[in-house]
């Protein structure tokens, strides 16, 4: 059988606006790909234990509240004590841009503002598994 | 491709070596074969549970609630519990929205639980075709308890039944009349009933007309289940310990239980009646019936498979594709097709 490309996407953080992770978890459903949603309020030991767990291939952060400089850094950190830094992250939210750099510093593969297409973000994921799996 | 499975990081419960097993295991790879191969000696141990139940009926919440009681005993020790989530895939992309841990967030950071996601990938049925290995392989791990939730499932999706020792049923107040409490199919193979949601107000009709159906029903004998789903065998199935005189068999009469899975109110008594009826199994000689039945039909699936194979190697794709035109131009039937084609091979 075909391996399928398996995805996480959760929201850390205390933010209640999900509207944007279920547009990203849909479109990368209608892609072909296995997404496994976790909801909201998800802790960076939470999505840790998920992506470990799930065995997935790559995870996306989305955050609205203007915490990520302080969240995704422990996310990322999370992720690496427990042997995953092989899975790519990428991020989607409200992050002003003068952030970006930061964020790409510490590992996040990929950063979405307002107005990304889900198509770019398919193709990133695709692109960005496939560089995993040489 | 990644390499092989680390079979003896899987028996010694690291949960990454675990993981990556179970992806390979659920992609059918040979890397993931030969770890079945290799763990299938260590799994047999398991209590397996079933839940099953119309979508939006609670099945998630209730494994969630089910789960952090095993978990929190008032006595003994804690069990350990996997648990193997299936939702389904769409029939169009083959994409899934896997979204079961999102009800299950009081239990993900134990460290006695393994909570695991899986995609139907276009096998009806309620579970995906790999859900058993999988299920075999946290075996193997050493989970004492692993509990599978099913696709929401419709009236027909009854799969669960032959790979779980005791299926729960979930059913959400005003879902029918008692007609459909008395159609065949799911509410049959439950060992336990559980009427969720019953703080709603017609949780009371639903809990009346489950309860009547019972008294309908003869329970069904475990040692038929070769014949479930109407199966011809390749084989003469063995029975082991069967009795006799099948009246001398106790009968599991499945209780009819209330919850409110949100709330956490009638959890305890669901976790009592799966204990019951662990122990109501292993008292009948039903476990190893229900386990024998079960590699048996596993093992008639994949004669079936090696036959078909093994015709298929033997047989010229022109020779096919002869009789496949005689049969499309209605010149002979399909079971005059079938022979045709078999014995081309021999």
């Amino acid at each position: 059988m075909e391996r399928k490309i398996r995805v996480l996407i959760a929201k850390p953080g205390l933010d209640g606006h999900d509207r944007g992770a279920k547009l990203i978890a849909r479109a990368l459903r209608d892609a072909g790909m296995e997404v496994i949603y976790t909801g909201l309020r998800q802790t960076p030991q939470m999505i840790t234990t998920a992506a470990l767990q799930e065995d997935v291939d790559i995870v996306g952060l989305s955050i609205l509240s203007g915490a990520h400089m302080t969240i995704i850094p422990r996310v990322i950190e999370s992720l690496k004590e427990a042997g995953l830094s092989d899975v790519a992250v990428f991020v989607g939210g409200i992050i002003p841009e003068e952030d970006w750099p930061a964020l790409q510093e510490i590992g996040v593969k990929a950063v979405y503002g307002p107005g990304t297409t889900t198509t770019q973000v398919i193709e990133d994921v695709q692109r960005l598994v496939s560089g995993q799996a040489e | 491709m990644r390499g092989p499975v680390d079979v003896q990081g899987v028996l010694a419960g690291e949960r990454r070596a675990l993981a990556r097993a179970l992806t390979e295991v659920e992609n059918d790879s040979p890397a993931g074969r030969d770890a079945l191969d290799a763990l299938f000696q260590h799994s047999g141990k398991a209590h397996l549970v079933g839940v099953t139940g119309s979508p939006g009926a609670g099945k998630s919440s209730l494994v969630n609630q089910m789960t952090r009681l095993i978990r929190n005993p008032s006595q003994g020790e804690p069990k350990k519990v996997a648990i193997v989530a299936v939702d389904p895939s769409s029939p169009f992309t083959g994409g899934a929205i896997l979204g079961d841990r999102i009800r299950m967030r009081d239990i993900v950071n134990d460290d006695g639980v393994f909570i695991r996601s899986m995609a139907s990938r276009g096998h009806l049925g309620g579970i995906a075709r790999t859900t058993s290995a999988l299920v075999r392989v946290l075996d193997a791990a050493g989970f004492n308890l692993i509990l599978i939730e099913t696709v929401g499932a419709g009236q027909s999706e009854v799969d669960i039944a032959r790979l779980a020792h005791t299926t729960v049923v979930v059913e959400a107040p005003g879902m029918g009349d008692d007609i459909q409490a008395i159609k065949a199919g799911i509410l049959e193979i439950a060992d336990i009933l559980v009427v969720n949601k019953a703080d709603h107000p017609l949780a009371d009709n639903t809990m009346r007309a489950l309860s009547a159906s019972l008294e309908f029903s003869r329970p069904g004998k475990i040692s038929s289940i070769d014949s479930f789903h109407h199966k011809e065998l390749a084989f003469e199935p063995v029975k082991p310990d069967m009795i006799e005189e099948n009246d001398k068999h106790e009968h599991w009469i499945p209780p009819v239980l209330k919850t409110v899975s949100t709330e956490g109110a009638g959890i305890e008594e669901v976790v009592a009646a799966v204990e019951n009826h662990r122990k109501f199994l292993r008292e009948q000689g039903q476990w190893h019936q229900r386990d024998a039945a079960r590699l048996q039909e596993e093992l008639n699936e994949l004669l079936m498979a090696a036959f078909a194979a093994e015709w298929r190697s033997k047989v010229d794709q022109s020779r096919i594709d002869e009789v496949l035109g005689e049969m499309l131009e209605r010149k002979i039937s399909p079971q005059n097709a079938a022979i045709k084609l078999f014995s081309l091979s021999s």
